[in-house]
């Protein structure tokens, strides 16, 4: 990813620069490891994740622990990455697993805990697969080949007549053999990686490639995992927070003289900061309601007149001059306006953290994308240095790209310091649902032209405020500009999302190629693939249509068939849809078949369930989800208000998985949700004639489970 | 504050607690059973389903003093003598769960569910399951798994009982 495209997306993320300089102390981590081996990185010495020198600094020159085995033979693979449901523990470990030559079950993952594992930006952008499965695979190639040439000192033989197996070093002239444990034995063996090591090749995988379980499967079925709202400690005490009744309130005042009142009640009151500690969550809510304050809520802009103010507060798209030129050379023009509305991530989980103050340093257990990030906030908040603050993220209940803040933790950290014993704080579903930030509303114009024989000439696609992910057009058009339009001032917080605006742009591409191909009378796919020289993306759209049976029906009022689809962060994906129209026009989407590739896979299993997901939540998105606002106030902020598809919702789905093994495995976690909304959009269009431009699609009613 | 003694997993256990507050806080914060998970606090997602007396309930909308006379089953007390209930099983075989914070929940209504319906048309299953949500879209697995714990062990409802 270049640069700049880091420092869009930063600012779309809402992440400044939180890098600084720290020393950390590796001695204390180092004893804690004992004998065995350790593999180590330097500095920046191989290109990755945290080696990212961004906005003027660099990284801290310091080792970081990647791998230790253990003299019983135990690995342990320390990485800031973090596992959401996107099953990262379980194809992280088999990477790892497959170079260093061990059963997949011989290998821990110690994951998002700043005061064990190295610095990582954050497990977002689908970076995981395409830079921290490299990064490990180079570490377990140098730890295979350390233990090799230990072996090898202690035969006295060359090591290059040494093989590595199931956790042995064999030689296979005379059948000696020794368990990596015990060529540790207890002796600290530690090896510096400064190169990019030879990694085997994808065709010749034996464990990663395969449909390994999720790690620690079982605990997720028998209530045994700790999530971060789960966590406990000795004497601990719940948190509540007020809130003002309105975005952007300032306090006029606040009487707390009658929940002081209730037993064990800790009111903390910190400029317009007030919050509640109880002994039970049930008081601290009685004490929260208690609590009367009067605040000022300023005018704000609501969700009925959302687009027209983000016209407004956004600078107007020039039509490009070499594109008009263009265009005013094509048989068919064309011209529309797409929309799509704020939507919320919901995670099952809401945020949640445990924070525990022990002489002067802080431990918080959070549930976040960015443990790291989350530890800079702290020591902000606290005026700490980073080193005395901790963040631990137990495998958490999702984020979609919705937890890389760190409001919970700085609020429960706050808590725990006025109450001096260990405070937990999950925010209700209200406050996920209004406090938390949003996925970006936006407007997305397209002005296009094309040959009556289905070349396309011209295209403009201008993108205001949803953002610049997927804006490209990965079409083969000659004039071509693709802009984005930030807005300055927004109503609502925006933050990161699934995907990011690739799901808008692919919304309003695809359905501008749908509408193109009507007009110069092309069937669908045809249109696409006469632009389409890209061959990866030709292969989805073709994959994703035999599958569907494209072609072979036509469209009838009762019965439309779309296509859709897209490429971006190295995922390449298309989608089918069919949808009934029932008799009182009611929509129904009845089946989705998607294709997906994206390089030599890892895990398919935890990838075709991965993409299936996508699919589901995009559906939402597509139909129904919306946050609607006014005066500062989110208006439905609860499940009852805010549909999010359900078991009845969900269509027929098939996923259709191509496995590149020549290409190098790029992450997952996103781009599978960007082609429903254009293909659903598509088959509506093809049953009913109506083209719908505005995501969600309709307003409830229209969409049947 | 009151002395309420709940029957959770076969074990009766004194608690104290407002007569309101719900039994979702007190298993998880009490009695440290946080299989069961807070999701909304509104009955509209299904997190923290149990069963009560056999019924799947939605436990953040149960006041502890109501549960004080039932039988209370969590995701806990599924396991019998270290080995998973076919609901378990199940999704543990189809994969059924993604973040899996969902996942409690909807073993404790597929339970319910199986106890009533040893076989369940789509439609039963559609019907009971349809107030459990997953966030991570994890839908067609866990109707797979339901279907597959369905198929594996039709005497479920005589040994799971309650």
């Amino acid at each position: 990813m270049p640069a700049d495209e880091w420092m869009t997306e930063d600012h779309l993320h809402e992440i400044r620069d939180r890098v600084r300089a720290f020393e950390l102390d590796r001695r204390d981590f180092l004893r804690l490891c004992g004998g065995g081996l350790l593999v180590c990185l330097a500095g920046t010495a191989i290109g990755q994740e945290s080696g990212h020198a961004r906005g003027g600094h660099t990284l801290p020159e310091e080792v970081s622990a990647w791998i230790h085995i253990d003299t019983d033979g135990t690995v342990t693979v320390f990485t800031g990455k973090v596992e959401v449901g996107q099953n990262i523990r379980t194809s992280l470990a088999q990477s790892v697993a497959e170079e260093l030559r061990v059963a997949f079950g011989a290998i821990s993952m110690v994951m998002g805990d700043t005061e064990l594992t190295p610095w990582d930006m954050g497990t977002f952008g689908s970076r995981s697969t395409p830079t921290m499965g490299p990064q490990l695979r180079n570490m377990a190639v140098a730890a295979r080949q350390l233990l090799v040439e230990t072996a090898a000192r202690r035969w006295g033989v060359d090591p290059d007549t040494l093989t590595a197996a199931d956790g042995k070093v064999t030689n296979p002239r005379n059948g000696d053999s020794l368990a990596y444990g015990a060529i540790t034995g207890g002796e600290k063996l530690t090896r510096t990686v400064s190169g990019d090591p030879p990694l085997t090749a994808a065709i010749a995988w034996k464990i990663a490639g395969t449909a390994i379980p999720k790690a620690n499967g079982r605990d997720f079925v028998t209530g045994k995992h700790e999530y971060p709202s789960d966590i406990t400690r000795p004497e601990l005490l719940f948190g509540k927070v007020l809130r003002p009744t309105g975005f952007n309130a300032t306090m006029i005042s606040a009487d707390t003289s009658a929940a002081e009142k209730l037993p064990g009640v800790l009111i903390v009151r910190d400029g317009d900061f007030i919050g509640v500690v109880a002994g039970d969550v049930w008081t601290a809510e009685q004490a929260i309601l208690k609590i009367e304050a009067k605040w000022n809520v300023p005018q704000q802009i609501s969700s009925h007149e959302l687009f027209e103010q983000l016209k407004k507060g956004t600078d107007s798209g020039v039509p490009d001059a070499a594109v008009e030129k263009a265009r005013a050379l094509a048989d068919v023009q064309f011209s529309q306006q797409y929309t799509v509305a704020y939507i919320a991530h919901a995670p099952l989980e809401p945020r949640a953290a445990v924070a525990e103050w022990h002489e002067g340093k802080l431990t918080v257990w959070t549930g976040t994308q960015r443990p790291f990030g989350v530890r800079g906030d702290l020591a902000r908040a606290f005026r700490l240095s980073e080193d005395q603050v901790r963040v631990i993220m137990p495998d958490m209940g999702s984020g979609y790209g919705g937890k890389h803040t760190g409001e919970c933790a700085v609020e429960a950290a706050r808590l725990a310091k006025a109450a001096g014993k260990p405070v937990k704080l999950i925010w209700t579903r209200e406050e996920e649902f209004t406090w938390a930030y949003f996925r970006p509303a936006g407007i997305i114009d397209i002005r296009a032209g094309a040959r009556r024989d289905g070349t396309l000439l011209a295209w403009q696609q201008d993108n205001y405020n949803s953002g610049p992910s997927g804006l490209e057009t990965p079409y083969a058009v000659a004039a071509h500009v693709a802009r984005y339009h930030e807005w300055n001032n927004p109503p609502l917080a925006q933050g990161s999302y699934r995907g990011l605006a690739s799901t808008a742009n692919h919304f309003a591409r695809e359905s501008a190629m749908d509408e193109l191909a009507h007009q110069v009378q092309m069937d669908p796919l045809q249109f696409r693939l006469k632009n389409l020289t890209d061959d990866r993306l030709r292969t989805v759209f073709i994959a994703a249509a035999d599958r569907f049976g494209w072609g072979k029906s036509h469209s009838t009022p009762q019965l439309g068939f779309g296509i859709g689809g897209g490429t971006e962060k190295g995922g390449f994906t298309a989608a089918c849809a069919e949808v009934a129209i029932d008799a009182d026009h009611k929509i129904h989407i009845r089946r989705l078949v998607q294709a997906w590739e994206s390089g030599a896979i890892v895990n398919p299993d935890g990838l075709r369930n991965q993409i299936m997901g996508a699919m589901v939540q995009g559906l939402g998105g597509a139909l129904f989800e919306s946050i609607q606002f006014a005066s500062g106030q989110v208006l439905n902020a609860h499940f009852a208000d805010y549909r999010v598809p359900r078991f009845r919702d969900t269509p027929q789905i098939e996923v259709v998985l191509i496995d590149r093994k020549d290409l190098p495995s790029a992450g997952a976690g996103e781009t599978g949700i960007v082609a429903v909304a254009p293909a659903v959009a598509n088959a509506i269009f093809a049953a009913t004639g109506q083209r719908l431009r505005s995501m969600p699609m309709a307003s409830g009613e229209t969409f049947s489970s | 504050m009151a002395e309420f003694t709940l029957n959770v997993n076969g074990v009766r256990r004194p608690v104290i607690a407002a007569e309101d507050e719900p039994l979702l806080w007190v298993l998880r914060n009490q009695l440290q059973l946080t299989g069961t998970k807070f999701g909304c606090g509104e009955g509209q997602c299904g997190a923290c389903t149990v069963l009560l007396d056999g019924r799947a309930t939605r436990s953040c909308l149960t006041p502890v003093s109501a549960a004080a006379n039932a039988k209370i089953t969590t995701v806990e007390g599924l396991e019998q003598q270290g080995s998973l209930s076919p609901v378990q099983q199940a999704f543990v075989a189809e994969g059924a769960f993604q973040c899996g914070y969902c996942t409690s929940g909807m073993i404790i209504a597929a339970t319910a569910l199986l106890r009533e319906h040893a076989h369940p048309t789509d439609e039963q299953i559609l019907e009971a399951m349809n107030g459990n949500l997953c966030r991570c879209g994890t839908y067609p697995r866990i109707v797979a798994a339901i279907r597959r714990a369905a198929d594996t062990e039709p005497e479920m409802e005589t040994r799971h009982a309650g």
